[in-house]
């Protein structure tokens, strides 16, 4: 019997079940296209800083530098000063005296031990971990010239040069700056080349040193040899050269002490975004000194429209869907009340003959929840149609990073001076195609929308409809 | 048997109306009684109260011991499902409903499976003339056909009492004297207690009591044919001298 009413009701209505169906359809179709442009955007972000910082991971760990290591201004020259003492003469050194400074520091970051990336690994909800060393590496060469007597001063011939250097850990190349990269001549480093002097450079540093495959280059004062070219795409900031970590713990100081079993940058991966958090305050908690970064750090230092978008989709898009929704609730509920209204009759005639009151509201609520579950099909459709809709006009989205505030405010971590070292090169931009993917999560929350819509009218309508007095209901009619 | 003592109603709005100024009643099982009177004297509210499809302000409306008026509105519910069947001067039939289902939706309180319901539906149908009638909805059946519909309906749970308000208001005298006459023989047949409201005599001529309502107060007297005692198990009503 409730099917049979509950059809020929709607059938009657149908107009009516058609317009509050449709009301709903509407509000949850824009949820499911807002919340997918929402997550074609998230993976547009994820995507650019995929690219421009070349980090496929979650969390990037760094180590403050030790007080009375040395900091940025040692570049190991406590080493070199016992060859430049051979050239001092009565507290002097003697003009003409060559220098040459060759260093591989880790000078800006503190370092950790490769072993406590053991006690990473083993927290809860921790995929992936990788250690790595970012480097640079400082040349300075030249002869002491001769004072000019009687004004006391020189002319410097003395030339400085530098480039930087990431010791990878060829174990987890999916983490990582080189986890970006692509090799676009010779081959790439595998962990069979952990021992081994080769090296990767970066297609930017290796054009403007005119280094191809086969060349030799001086790194911390020992010659690799360059096997490939990488190429970040589409810009970015990446590393110069690129080595194997162990190699780079073997030469590579900081202060004046090895690194040896050191790493002084740490990438996490993490189960889900959601247990990105969990895992950034449990690293916290283990390396209390540390710089945890994660990916939203970076993400608000975007800007462009990838960074319109995502603000497009956060407000405008949530406020819209919520309004539509909002809309499409209070139609759906007013309505149903105007069809209770106008069944006061039929609802009375029913107490007559012994129909309770929650039978009716059964029969009410009923109505309402299909017509919900049918404005949710349609929603499901419309969503469906207008992610597509987003996938086929979206304009391409630009991504810009490196603007000064960013630089400053991404503190000393690897982000920090990858963030610099944009600022530094100028601003970088990143083109990216917007989709809309439609997840189920997404279908799930139009479901429960829709679910929630007809169960709301439905209520509403119900609740009037028990409240009627069986005599007044009938009275109404006379 | 109905035994209604004291029964007020009153609705308070800007001026109280005084729609039942104390109705006394005892009306015994199997019994028929017609209620006349003109428009807005209380007896449609009167049926209600009998009904329990309103609540008297004051007083208390028996049926078979059980007081309507203080009974919780969930027993009500259900002796309103089991034991009262209502017949409507407008038919009050479902729109969306064939004439089947519409008889057969006075079953779904009862919890009677749905093959039983159609069965006693149908029978009810076939008992009101109607068994050719079954499929068709109330858009498709003259008002003589409503009316046996929903007497149909009334009467398919097998109620102890049939209370019917102007059954006939809407009908032609044709139509009219076919409904009564059917009421008449159906009760003949059952033997339910029947209270019919109606402004028409030659509605309420049949029956065995006449009962006139006027200012809120009923004055009750026995036909001619069945005034003497109290017969249980004949036509004679179970009313108490007092009230005729």
């Amino acid at each position: 019997m409730f099917w049979t009413y509950l059809r020929r009701e709607l059938r009657r209505r149908a107009r009516q079940a058609a317009f509050i169906a449709l009301g709903l359809a509407l509000g949850i179709g824009l949820v499911i296209t807002v919340t997918a442009a929402a997550a074609g955007v998230k993976q547009a972000q994820a995507s650019v800083l995929h690219e421009l910082y070349g980090v496929g991971t979650d969390l990037t760990i760094t180590q403050p530098p030790r007080q009375g290591s040395g900091g940025g201004t040692s570049f190991g020259f406590q080493q070199q000063i016992s060859q430049v003492r051979a050239g001092v003469k009565n507290g002097q050194i003697a003009a003409g005296t060559k220098i040459s400074v060759n260093d591989l520091t880790s000078a800006q970051y503190g370092t950790l031990a490769s072993a406590g990336l053991a006690a990473i690994r083993r927290q809860e909800h921790v995929t992936g971990v990788a250690g790595g060393l970012a480097l640079t590496d400082v040349t300075v060469s030249g002869t002491v010239p001769a004072l000019q007597s009687g004004s006391g001063t020189f002319s410097s011939n003395f030339t400085t040069s530098t480039f930087t250097v990431d010791g990878t850990d060829l174990t987890h190349l999916s983490l990582g700056p080189l986890s970006s990269a692509t090799v676009t001549a010779g081959a790439g480093l595998r962990p069979a080349d952990a021992s081994a002097d080769d090296a990767l450079a970066d297609s930017g540093y290796a054009s403007a040193n005119k280094l191809k495959v086969g060349s030799k280059v001086d790194i911390g004062g020992t010659s690799f040899t360059v096997i490939g070219i990488v190429a970040v795409p589409q810009g970015g900031s990446p590393p110069d050269l690129y080595i194997p970590l162990g190699r780079a713990q073997a030469i590579g100081k900081a202060g004046s002490a090895s690194l040896k079993g050191d790493v002084n940058a740490v990438y996490v991966t993490a189960d889900s975004a959601a247990d990105i958090q969990a895992v950034q305050q449990e690293v916290s908690r283990l390396l209390p000194t540390a710089t945890v970064t994660d990916a939203s750090d970076l993400a608000s230092e975007v800007t462009g429209s990838v960074g319109s978008a995502a603000s497009l989709a956060g407000n405008l898009g949530t406020w819209l869907s919520v309004a539509v929704l909002v809309a499409a609730f209070t139609l759906a509920i007013l309505l149903t009340m105007a069809a209770v209204a106008r069944r006061v009759r039929e609802f009375g005639t029913l107490k007559a003959l012994g129909w309770s009151s929650g039978r009716i509201v059964a029969q009410v609520l009923g109505e309402s929840v299909v017509m919900g579950i049918a404005g949710g099909a349609i929603g499901v459709g419309l969503g469906y149609a207008g992610a597509a809709l987003i996938d086929k006009l979206a304009p391409q989205l630009s991504a810009a990073t490196g603007s000064p505030p960013a630089a400053t405010t991404a503190g000393p971590g690897i982000a920090g001076r990858l963030l610099q070292q944009v600022a530094a090169q100028g601003t970088h931009t990143v083109y990216v195609t917007l989709t809309a993917p439609v997840t189920l999560s997404a279908i799930g929350l139009a479901i429960a929308l829709a679910l929630a819509g007809g169960l709301l009218a439905g209520a509403f309508g119900g609740w009037r409809a028990a409240r009627l007095r069986p005599a007044a209901a009938l009275g109404r009619v006379e | 048997m109905y035994w209604l003592t004291g029964v007020t109603k009153e609705y308070r709005g800007r001026e109280t109306v005084h729609a039942l100024q104390g109705v006394d009643l005892m009306l015994g099982n199997g019994a028929w009684l017609a209620i006349q009177g003109p428009t807005g004297q209380g007896k449609s509210t009167l049926l209600q109260v009998m009904g329990g499809l309103d609540r008297p302000t004051t007083g208390s409306v028996q049926l078979d011991g059980h007081d309507l008026a203080r009974m919780p509105e969930a027993v009500l519910t259900r002796v309103r499902a089991r034991s009262i069947g209502f017949v409507f001067q407008a038919f009050n039939l479902i729109p969306t409903l064939n004439a089947l289902e519409n008889v057969a939706i006075a079953l779904a309180p009862l919890h009677v499976r749905n093959g039983e319901r159609l069965r006693r539906a149908s029978d009810a149908l076939a008992a009101v003339g109607l068994a050719d009638r079954l499929r068709h909805v109330p858009a498709e059946l003259s008002g003589g056909q409503q009316q046996r519909v929903a007497i149909a309906r009334a009467l398919v749970k097998d109620p102890a009492v049939l209370l019917a308000d102007e059954p006939t208001g809407n009908l032609d005298e044709d139509t009219r004297d076919e409904i009564i006459g059917l009421l008449q023989s159906i009760w003949r047949e059952r033997r339910f207690t029947m209270v019919i409201v109606t402004h028409d005599s030659a509605v309420a001529r049949p029956a065995q009591l006449h009962g006139l309502m006027r200012d809120g107060f009923l004055t009750l007297t026995a036909t001619p044919q069945v005034v003497g005692p109290v017969q249980p198990g004949t036509d004679a009503p179970a009313v108490s001298p007092e009230l005729s």
